[in-house]
């Protein structure tokens, strides 16, 4: 097990490591530091934090609908929640640049923008918060609920009081993971972000334009940015998990 | 659910929100594509489909899955048991490294094997002098595939382990059965829902994968062309019926993956 999670895994992030210092700290900070690395960066991190903002009210709201609210075609509603994990991201690209892309017949010319990058990430992203929101609103005592509306307690105390941090570390986690994800995402954005250095191009599309023109140095640099950004990102995971099971005890 | 007043427009709001939120994004966009796919008839979509090109890059896409899915799943149980029935100095670090594949960015795995496993790279140039060609060849894909969907069955199958506890397992030995046993009529029908999850979440990501095999496969069509990689190659050359009918392959793999989902989920309930 060990040799196999060696050989798949440690080595080659290891080996990306090796590379992207290769010719010294100083060549690895101007890698990451030049313009368009710094853009790709820059896009990558306002894009995915936006995104995952939305994610998180979003996430909890149809988390909240998917368990509280009774309506016909519910099952059918939670089971399309998992599609974006299902459905291949390049097909997920294909199919958002039908709707948004310059042919769009409703009108909405959103690809090549960063609201297309947004809008794929998004897509890529939206399981996360649900999924992790929902077991905890199923096993969440309605007993403490009651009690606050007989004491005179309304609806958005009762949210903000109760609810809200019972949710908080369900939100928390599906936030890291949507978090990472759109960090690193690169299917679901070749086709509808256009690519536009400077303004549409993701750092993941960046790495992968260098590698092409052969800085594999530079692609290496970057991809080491992004990988200390997403180890954060897991150990903060990790770290709430741990903080949830605590407060369950 | 209180029945007053000042709750049912509320509640209606909410539905509303989600309900457009989840069309917006998920339903409009594949129905609109879907209607795409057919513009010019449900002919001209079959003679895309039954193109060499697609074919063979149909072909290697499961190729890979069928490579992929048993060694992740041997190896996701083993791993399941190390970390749940076992203790070590710096277990968290290989719990972090199971972890790794979902906080990477696919193009940066891609570019990972290349260091080690390309021409130049660490073992790059031993392997060649064996005849062997990892990157841009199959057996390169096949680790970028075995790389993206490697926590999948591992991350099922922990908090099972960890639910079901070990009064069972150390019955079964105290009664004399040998570990592989004690394994097999014990702890297999135990996790296996957890592992049959595992699977296809497994199945579902290495179909699909793009970013880390564009990156090592070198995309030659008729090749090292996963489907994936043949749906954006058709796109790029202005063959977008080509692009259409190819995602409408994958996209039936999707939802036969979904399903399956959704089997699994009601029977664990």
């Amino acid at each position: 097990m060990v040799t196999y999670l060696s050989l798949i895994v440690l080595i080659p992030l290891a080996a990306i490591t090796a590379k992207a210092f290769s010719d010294g700290p100083g060549h690895f900070w101007d890698a990451v530091s030049q313009p368009q690395s710094v853009a790709a960066l820059k896009l990558t991190v306002i894009c995915s934090l936006v995104v995952v903002l939305i994610n998180a009210v979003m996430g909890t709201l149809i988390a909240w609908v998917l368990v509280r609210d009774e309506f016909p075609g519910k099952g059918i509603v939670n089971s399309v929640i998992d599609l974006p994990f299902a459905l291949p991201t390049i097909v997920a690209s294909l199919t958002l640049l039908t709707l948004y892309g310059n042919d769009s017949p409703i009108g909405i010319h959103a690809a090549y923008t960063k609201y297309a990058v947004i809008i794929a990430l998004l897509f890529v992203t939206l399981p996360f918060v649900v999924r992790a929101v929902q077991p905890l609103l199923l096993s969440l005592d309605r007993d403490m609920e009651s009690a606050a509306e007989s004491l005179g307690a309304g609806k958005l105390r009762i949210f903000t009081r109760i609810i809200f941090p019972n949710l908080l570390p369900g939100i928390a986690a599906g936030v890291a993971l949507a978090f990472a994800r759109a960090l690193g995402e690169f299917g679901a954005l070749v086709l509808i972000s256009g690519n536009v250095p400077y303004k549409t191009e993701a750092a993941s599309v960046f790495i992968r334009g260098q590698i092409e023109s052969d800085n594999v140095v530079g692609a290496a640099a970057v991809s080491v940015v992004l990988l200390a950004i997403s180890m954060v990102m897991l150990a903060f995971v990790n770290l709430v998990q741990k903080w949830g099971l605590r407060h369950d005890r | 659910m209180t029945g007053n007043a000042s709750g049912r427009p509320a509640r209606y709001g909410l539905r509303s929100v989600a309900l457009l939120y989840l069309a917006a994004l998920l339903l409009a966009p594949i129905t609109v594509a879907l209607i795409k796919t057919f513009d010019d008839g449900v002919g001209e979509v079959i003679t895309q489909i039954t193109k060499p090109d697609a074919i063979h890059a149909l072909k290697l896409s499961l190729l890979t899955v069928i490579i992929a899915v048993p060694l992740n799943t041997i190896f996701g149980i083993a791993a399941a048991h190390v970390m749940v029935r076992t203790n070590f100095r710096f277990k968290w670090a290989v719990g972090a490294l199971i972890d790794m594949p979902f906080a990477v960015s696919p193009v940066v795995i891609g570019l990972a094997l290349i260091l080690v496993y390309g021409t130049g790279g660490w073992f790059g140039g031993d392997l060649a002098a064996w005849g062997i060609q990892v990157i841009f060849s199959t057996p390169g894909i096949v680790m970028a595939v075995v790389f993206v969907s490697l926590p999948f069955v591992a991350r099922e199958v922990i908090p099972v382990m960890q639910e079901i506890g070990t009064d069972q397992e150390t019955a079964a030995e105290t009664l004399g059965a040998g570990p592989w046993q004690t394994f097999r009529s014990i702890t297999l029908p135990a996790i296996r829902w957890g592992v049959t999850y595992g699977v296809v979440l497994t199945t579902a990501r290495a179909l699909g994968e793009f970013g880390a095999v564009t990156v090592v496969s070198g995309n030659i069509s008729g090749e090292t062309q996963t489907l994936p990689l043949y749906v954006s190659k058709q796109f790029e050359t202005f063959n977008s019926v080509g692009a259409y009918s190819a995602s409408l392959i994958l996209a039936i793999l999707a939802l036969g993956t979904l399903l399956t989902m959704n089997l699994l989920r009601r029977k664990e309930d």
